[in-house]
């Protein structure tokens, strides 16, 4: 090949002395990805910390307290639980998504949108004295069913026209809470308040509590019955994932699209599959919190499970089990900072623990290397 | 006509906000680089100039750290998707997060301060007199909305007619070309990222500042980050088509406030006027809207076989090979 003229750089004064080099690891060590995980978490306290102390709050008192009052004893850890079930379910939805590289971020709105079919079910179609075992499948079912239509429209516009996934996703989720808004405004609102009237008992997932009779220390533990969906939806995910066929086209689609092309793998079907099937997860999340925790529907009923769920998935590194106990932690942060001031102080961590995860992936992937530029 | 005149008079200040943020994103991955975060940045953004203005009672200094805020928060993004190749989409999804999370932690008890100036308005004297456009577009407007005038013209002569403009494009579509002429591929996406991220603070402070002043938390921006990266999309990635997008999406805001004060239309009474609660219908209508124009901008990036930047989303590896 001939010789190109050579283009000498310019010096420049902007150029500093030492270059960061990345070279592609051939084989990462098993105990890396847990180390800057690890290492990832850790970071986000501290500098979590650092802000809150700018701020002028106590980080040592502010941290302690959200322990206390998330794992401190029994009862605290059931309340945990039951914010880690909506947790675990959204998540589960969005590392379906995730897997095949679809960017489903409109959890938070197929949630809400599960929440009014499950209520739907109460509102409008059974009487007040139908049985549980009435009530409850049909709910789920509604749940299911309308939070699989909120992700399937996305699913659609993106199988069929390529439109980006990610807008439409989240505009869906501003839709979502302003359609609930109009029901509980309006139609369903209980003398005008922002709220529907509670559901009657037969409607509501049996709890820890229920139970008390025949097993004391349960006594005023609100974990439900959602807690059970959400540990056998974890298992129909993996399942699906790893051993089924559509599972296999979908990890194929997420780690080479064009190979699952050639393999002749249907991936407009397949797109659309996916968001009913993640959409359909959200909206069970949705039923289980009307249904188990606030026993009515109401005006933004999620304090954004739909968004934590996004960090949750890519903190367990996509594997459906791992999203129990990272979901725990999770529940356990958002309970522990209910009453801490500043308020925003569970997100921001949110924020700073997913960009540390998403930088430290780099050293899993490569070696970093600092060289001195030679002139 | 006048209630026409309304509309589209506030909408060119509401816009002026959403076209900042979109002409931002638009260099942005004209430079070849998405950027998800530009809700986070926005909301640091007007955080951080409406606490400065309301420190230092002086709104310009205000404006000038909003600005930084947001530069700040993009060079974050660009070090982990240029410098360390992650994935765009988690980063830009994670600098929303941030941004919104650290923007609440500041913004604590300053929604309460009273009394923060706010950018000057004023009528340029005799456009203002033009009939039908004189009040939409010169009457007592915010100085930010005749910047965001300048702004258009200005960027699509960079964009298309300069040397400069034409380095932005070749990054985007082509980087191993451009680095093989000589150009810094990777000083330049960082500039054009940390660009977007001054403009996203930019639109962000003109919201705190001046559209609708003061501090809400995250409703300060209620979605206007991404309402701009789809007008991106729609716009197909063209400053002036972009220009339009913000104003009419602007001008929707207002819209849905005035049509309910209106009894009646052509004789029928106006449901929105006799029903309070179809309000959330209305308010739907500007997310609604995105979606149509995404659809709109994605089919005619199909039919043309052009509008994204080809290289837009990936990282730029020196030697190794990338596209074509």
């Amino acid at each position: 090949m001939a010789q190109i003229a050579q283009v000498t750089p310019k010096p420049r004064a902007l150029r500093s002395p030492f270059t960061l080099k990345l070279e592609p690891r051939l084989t990462t060590p098993r105990w890396l990805p847990w180390v800057t995980t690890i290492g990832s978490v850790i970071f986000a306290l501290l500098a979590g910390a650092a802000i809150l102390a700018y701020v002028g709050g106590n980080p040592i008192e502010a941290y302690r307290h959200i322990y206390q009052a998330a794992f401190g004893d029994l009862y605290v850890f059931s309340d945990t639980l039951v914010k880690a079930t909506p947790l675990i379910l959204t998540s589960l939805a969005c590392l379906l998504a995730f897997r095949m590289r679809l960017w489903n971020i409109g959890a938070e709105g197929q949630f809400y949108l599960g929440a009014w079919g499950a209520t739907l079910i109460v509102e409008s179609v059974l009487p007040n004295d139908a049985s549980p075992f009435l009530f409850i499948p049909l709910m789920l079912a509604s749940g299911f069913v309308c939070g699989a239509i909120w992700g399937l429209i996305p699913g659609i516009l993106k199988a069929r026209f390529g439109v980006n996934e990610i807008i439409t996703t989240l505009m869906m989720n501003y839709i979502a809470l302003l359609w609930v808004a109009y029901w509980v405004f309006g139609p369903w609102s209980e003398r005008g308040f922002q709220l529907t009237p509670t559901f009657p008992r037969s409607a509501w997932l049996a709890r820890a509590t229920d139970f008390a009779g025949v097993f004391r220390p349960f006594s005023g533990m609100t974990v439900h019955l959602g807690l059970i969906f959400a540990l056998l939806a974890a298992f129909g995910v993996w399942y699906l994932l790893n051993r089924t066929r559509w599972g296999y086209e979908i990890r194929l689609i997420g780690d080479n699209p064009n190979a699952a092309k050639y393999a002749g793998v249907n991936i407009a079907m397949m797109t659309i599959l996916v968001f009913m099937i993640s959409g359909g997860l959200a909206g069970i999340a949705g039923m289980s919190e009307v249904a188990g925790v606030v026993h009515r529907l109401q005006d933004r009923i999620s304090p954004g499970y739909g968004f934590t769920a996004i960090i949750i998935a890519w903190l367990s590194k996509l594997n459906p089990w791992a999203v129990i106990p990272v979901s725990i932690v999770f529940g356990g942060l958002l309970i522990g900072s209910r009453e801490i001031q500043p308020s925003g102080l569970a997100r921001m961590l949110q924020g700073i623990l997913l960009f540390m995860l998403i930088g430290t992936e780099v050293l899993n992937r490569y070696r970093i290397k600092i060289e001195r530029v030679r002139a | 006509m006048t209630f026409w005149v309304n509309i589209l008079s506030a909408g060119v200040s509401n816009g002026t906000a959403l076209l900042f943020a979109t002409i931002g994103e638009l260099l942005a991955e004209r430079a070849g680089v998405l950027n998800l975060g530009v809700e986070g940045m926005m909301l640091m953004g007007a955080v951080a100039a409406y606490a400065t203005a309301a420190a230092t009672g002086d709104p310009w200094l205000g404006l000038l750290v909003g600005m930084l805020a947001g530069g700040l928060l993009s060079l974050l993004h660009a070090f982990v998707v240029i410098t360390l190749r992650a994935d765009q989409v988690v980063s830009g999804l994670s600098l929303t997060f941030l941004g919104t999370g650290l923007s609440l932690v500041l913004g604590e008890g300053l929604a309460s301060v009273k009394g923060v100036p706010t950018i000057p308005v004023f009528s340029i004297p005799i456009f203002a007199q033009i009939p039908f456009l004189g009040p939409i577009f010169f009457d007592s407007k915010s100085a930010l909305v005749y910047i965001g005038y300048l702004l258009i013209p200005v960027v699509w002569y960079y964009v298309y007619r300069t040397r400069a403009g034409l380095h932005l494009r070749a990054i985007g579509e082509y980087p191993a070309a451009a680095d093989s002429l000589g150009i810094d591929v990777y000083l330049l996406r960082y500039f054009y990222v940390m660009l977007g991220g001054i403009l996203a603070g930019l639109a962000g402070a003109a919201l705190s500042l001046s559209i609708s002043p003061g501090w809400f938390s995250e409703l300060t921006t209620s979605g206007y980050g991404w309402i701009a990266i789809g007008l991106v999309i729609f716009a197909q990635w063209d400053p002036v088509r972009a220009a339009v997008g913000s104003y009419l999406f602007g001008s929707l805001r207002r819209f849905t406030l005035d049509v309910q004060g209106v009894q009646s239309v052509f004789g029928i009474g106006n449901p929105f006027f006799f029903d309070r609660n179809l309000q959330f219908f209305l308010e739907m209508l500007p997310y609604a809207l995105t979606i149509v124009v995404l659809i709109i901008g994605s089919r005619a990036a199909l039919r043309k076989r052009l509008g994204a930047p080809a290289a837009l989303g990936l990282p730029y590896v020196r030697g190794e090979r990338g596209l074509v």
